[in-house]
């Protein structure tokens, strides 16, 4: 059944499919880093975001790449107000309580979506949607070798804000030792709802990516939530190249253990990382030890 | 017997403020009547689909095909042997889970409906026919397709579409008399289905019955949903190389796997989906051009010669952003039965709607089954057709009688 | 023994319920309510008492579903029989997943996406094994009889309330027993817990296996009550969710919060449900609304609200 002819287009795929996990992980590890929050409503925001590219190619014509620059500010902005209006006031600090809150934001953006936008699966053409690129004889589809320079572009630009600005150094001050941050005189709650913002500005780089290739509709974010929670956990909590080189990884696991194992078993593998790298080192295998 | 009901109802609004003050606060807001099914005024259907949840697209087509039946019914002066009573309905929403459809239908119950339709999905339809079960309340399946739901013996649950074995076994007959009259060019088969209910018990059947006939199942490959990506199962199809693809699966990953295989640039003699597929949808078609001509489906669907389909697909397709689909003109055509049955039983009574929709010999609607006929509630006339997306339309190959125009098979793509 | 007698009164009331309600619609919403109470109360156990939050109670409740219909349907087992060994099962599982976990010292989020994902690796292996249906599910014929444990709606109302006691009667025994005061200890700090020499694993092992069988006490009821369940039923998210959210909205590590919680969820529910109209969508948005202003204003959960009014 495996056959080798398989196996090398095999990794392509997977590692193409990979960069579309790391885009939307990094997001997640950012936002998980410097709140220490699990955000359930990562899936609903990337699932606003896609609507938003299909929107802007349906009865505006833009095409998703160049979609590019009017999501990314939005999902920020969102992202933003998202945190410093509900999540970080309503939840007191509490993590059970930013559990639910993330919870029932997630229920309202599917729903609304649902409401504004109906339940119909929805896709874009674009002329290059069914383009290849022949890599060694294997056929790789183009929006997903786009994806996979988007996600190494996303990722450089990150590490840049992170370790080369004010607001980078302020963020990791926060992520390290809130109080201490406050004491001297970091507004937290702007880094956080910065943080939020940027992790939201991820989802819509990533839609621009996902779009051409896929498909939207109100619960199309569930698919990629737990995938996004393995590529963070696998790459360390709050680590940029982690979540890329995660990605990459859980990309070839997921696309070579459904060769070998049968593509709905073979999800088994990611699962069973996931649980190995929490048990042996949850720091990831590239974060540093908490 | 009265006096007896009286006291029963005083009783249990005394004690629901002390007992159970929280629900039953919800339930007066709601202001439910005690007293099961009014005799006079409209009569009650509960309707319930999935419209939220992970089964929305279908739930929410589905309610539309009831919608345009029941106000079309009331429009045309509602059941006439009841004295015109219209139809008054209670549409309600299991939000794609089972249990919440049991409550549902609770809840309908006491709004005192005299019958219940729809379910749509084969989890939900055999939880909501059981809690219907329990009041008698006949109870009509739109779609759900898993035979059981026909097969323990409940006297209340009727359904008029096939379910999976009977698409199944006309499924694998007409793609033998395909191959058959073409010379038989086709002799492997591949078939990828998703995981749940349907796309798995759908692939046994066929893995179980295609070797029989002289076909050889390569390999049976089973998917998640959502699956994100199809790149590896194409591959592994174009290693394989079998000359018949046959997907059972849902709408989203049907469209990847497709595409997929046309971006791959693998074309089988035939893609030929039982149960779901893209030859059966109006949506395929129109936004994939390309990919969808010559793909066929073994599916629900009408006799496209008759007025009263086309009329209604004009109708629906006039609304915006909406397509004619199986959930569609399966739910319109179940609320029409029901009505017949009502108008038949000329009572509001359940026992007596039942018995109507039991003995119901109904052959004024536009599918090809002939006049209903229920035996263990499985109307046995239900058949599916075979369709084939030709120039941009879908179109009725198979069987001879209903067929718009000759197959292509195998497809030269 | 205040607490235990409260346990005896509610008891009593809504055993009372059936002989004065009749409403199938009433009597069902207040079976949801006891059974979404349970699920609750055994995540409140685990998360409440001792700090260990999980994503993944669905791997329990599945594990008692899936014993109740295997046993019943492949080896037909009477399901009175069934039902201890899918509890045995459900706690085995949870002892499994506690040992590697606290072997590992797995805390905070670590710990609850460890459960999240067992209950995934489960959700692919029930849809892969012959025994458990695949992706068919498994569908519990009709035979309605109390020796096949299907009842009525009076009976089951009754079974899911003998359930409940149990599990409220092991969250009075952690409130007031030495054990509890050991699992608070351990929840409120691991390194000085040990430090007073509390066993902290075998307290966390305990707790969780506590856990794990009156989740599957969940799982079997709901085979028994809705006769069919499949992976996605079984191990999916939306049964971790709503454990976790009874608990939370109530107020966690108390012994009323989950049954205060499940109510007011239910309630809520079952409002938006029948009050917003026919729109698909709207009913949940406000569910979603209404969720998270009552976080805002109830940061303790309902109960932590209550007991500050008596302050």
């Amino acid at each position: 059944m495996l056959e080798l002819s398989i196996l090398f287009p095999a990794l392509l795929n997977g590692l193409t499919m990979g960069a579309v996990y790391a885009l939307i992980a990094l997001g997640l590890t950012l936002i998980y880093g410097v709140l220490h929050i699990i955000n359930f409503a990562h899936g609903a925001a990337l699932m606003m975001a896609l609507y938003g590219v299909y929107y802007l190619k349906d009865s505006a014509g833009i095409d998703p790449y160049l979609a590019l620059p009017v999501v990314i500010p939005v999902m920020f902005a969102a992202g933003y107000a998202l945190q410093r209006g509900v999540i970080g006031r309503a939840s007191h600090g509490k993590d059970e309580n930013i559990l639910l809150v993330t919870l029932g934001i997630s229920i309202v953006l599917e729903n609304l979506a649902l409401f504004l936008f109906r339940s119909d699966t929805r896709t874009i053409d674009t002329p290059y949607t069914l383009s290849t690129l022949d890599i060694a004889g294997a056929m790789i589809s183009l929006p997903k070798v786009v994806a996979f320079g988007g996600a190494l572009v996303t990722a450089a630009v990150l590490l840049l804000i992170v370790y080369g600005t004010d607001l980078g150094r302020a963020i990791r001050a926060c992520a390290k030792e809130r109080q201490g941050a406050k004491l001297v005189g970091i507004d937290v709650d702007h880094v956080f709802a910065m943080s939020f913002g940027i992790g939201l500005a991820c989802l819509g780089a990533a839609a621009c990516f996902l779009l051409p290739a896929y498909y939207v509709n109100p619960t199309v974010g569930n698919g990629f939530v737990l995938i996004a929670f393995t590529v963070v956990v696998l790459g360390g909590m709050g680590s940029f190249s982690g979540a890329l080189l995660g990605g990459f990884i859980i990309g070839i696991v997921e696309s070579v253990g459904g060769l070998w194992l049968g593509e709905s078993l073979g999800q088994i593998g990611i699962f069973l990382i996931f649980i190995a790298v929490l048990l042996f080192r949850p720091q990831g295998l590239f974060g540093a030890k908490a | 017997m009265s006096a007896n009901r009286s006291r029963r109802k005083f009783l249990k609004q005394s004690t629901s403020m002390t007992a159970a003050a929280a629900a039953s606060t919800a339930l007066g807001t709601l202001g439910f009547p005690s007293i099961v099914s009014a005799q006079s005024g409209p009569i009650k259907i509960g309707i319930v689909h999935p419209v939220t949840g992970a089964l929305s697209y279908s739930g929410q087509l589905s309610r539309l095909g009831a919608q345009i039946a029941v106000s079309e019914i009331n429009e045309a002066g509602g059941i006439k042997s009841l004295g015109g009573a219209k139809i008054d309905a209670v549409w309600s929403d299991a939000q794609s889970q089972p249990q919440i459809g049991v409550a549902e239908v609770e809840k309908m119950n006491e709004a005192g409906v005299s019958a219940i339709l729809g379910g749509y999905a084969s989890a939900i339809c055999l939880a909501t026919t059981q809690a219907a079960a329990k009041y008698n309340i006949p109870y009509v399946v739109d779609v759900g397709v898993a035979d059981q739901i026909v097969e323990r013996g409940l006297k209340n649950t009727f359904r008029f579409a096939p379910g999976y074995s009977i698409v199944s076994r006309e499924g694998i007959k007409y793609l033998h008399i395909l191959n058959t009259v073409a010379g038989k060019p086709a002799k492997t088969v591949v078939i990828v289905h998703e995981e749940s209910l349907f796309g798995t018990g759908t692939a046994n059947l066929l893995a179980r019955d295609l070797p029989g006939m002289g076909y050889e199942v390569k390999e049976v490959i089973k998917h998640a949903n959502p699956t994100r990506d199809f790149s590896n199962i194409v591959l592994r199809l174009k290693a394989i190389n079998p000359d018949i693809v046959i997907p059972a699966n849902y709408y989203d990953e049907y469209v990847l796997l497709v595409r997929t295989m046309r971006q791959q640039g693998f074309s089988p003699k035939a893609i030929y989906s039982v149960l779901g597929g893209g030859a059966s949808s109006f949506k395929f078609v129109k936004q994939f051009p390309d990919v969808a001509n010559g793909i066929m489906d073994c599916n629900h669907w009408y006799n496209a010669k008759d007025k009263r389909a086309i009329a209604l697909r004009k109708k629906v397709e006039a609304m915006k952003d909406q397509f004619f689909t199986y959930e569609v003109f399966l739910n319109y055509q179940c609320v029409y039965l029901l009505a017949d049955a009502i108008e038949r039983a000329k009572s509001r009574d359940r026992a007596a709607i039942t018995d109507a929709l039991a003995n119901s010999t109904w052959d004024k609607h536009f599918m090809p089954y002939g006049p209903t006929k229920f035996v263990n509630g499985q109307n046995i006339g239900a058949m599916p057709a075979v369709l084939q997306v030709q120039k941009g339309d879908i179109r009725v190959v198979l069987p001879n009688t209903l067929a718009e125009v000759e197959p292509v098979f195998p497809w030269k793509a | 023994m205040r607490s235990l007698a409260a346990i005896g009164v509610f008891a009593l009331l809504i055993a009372l319920v059936p002989a004065m309600v009749d409403s199938g619609y009433l009597l069902n919403a207040i079976i949801m309510t006891l059974y979404a109470a349970l699920l609750g109360q055994a995540w409140n156990i685990l998360g409440g008492f001792g700090g260990l939050f999980s994503f993944g109670h669905a791997v329990f409740f599945g594990t008692g579903a899936y014993a109740m219909a295997v046993l019943q349907v492949n080896f037909g087992w009477n399901a009175w029989v069934a039902l201890p060994a899918a509890m045995v099962l459900g706690g085995a599982v949870g002892g499994f997943i506690g040992a590697l976990s606290f072997r590992y010292g797995l805390r905070g989020s670590y710990f609850a996406l460890v459960t999240l994902a067992f209950a995934e690796v489960f959700r692919v292996l029930a849809n892969t094994f012959q025994f458990t249906g695949a992706g068919v599910g498994l569908m519990v014929p009709l035979k309605e009889s109390a020796l096949n444990m299907q009842f009525g709606k009076t009976g089951f109302l009754y079974l899911i309330l003998s359930f409940l006691i149990a599990a409220q009667l092991v969250a009075w025994w952690i409130r007031h027993s030495r054990f509890g005061a050991w699992l608070q200890a351990v929840r409120d700090n691991e390194e000085s817990a040990s430090a007073l020499g509390v066993d902290v694993f075998r307290v966390k092992m305990l707790a969780i296996v506590m856990a794990g069988m009156l989740m599957a006490c969940g799982g079997a009821f709901y085979v028994q009550y809705l006769h069919y369940i499949d992976p996605h039923l079984a191990f999916g998210a939306s049964v971790s969710v709503q454990a976790l959210m009874a608990a939370i909205v109530g107020g966690i590590g108390s012994v009323w919060g989950p049954l205060v919680g499940a109510a007011a969820l239910q309630l809520l529910g079952e409002l938006t449900r029948n009050l917003m109209g026919d729109a698909p969508g709207i009913n949940l948005i406000v569910y979603g609304v209404v969720l998270v202003l009552m976080v805002n204003f109830m940061p303790r959960g309902i109960v932590g609200l209550a007991t500050r009014w008596k302050r």
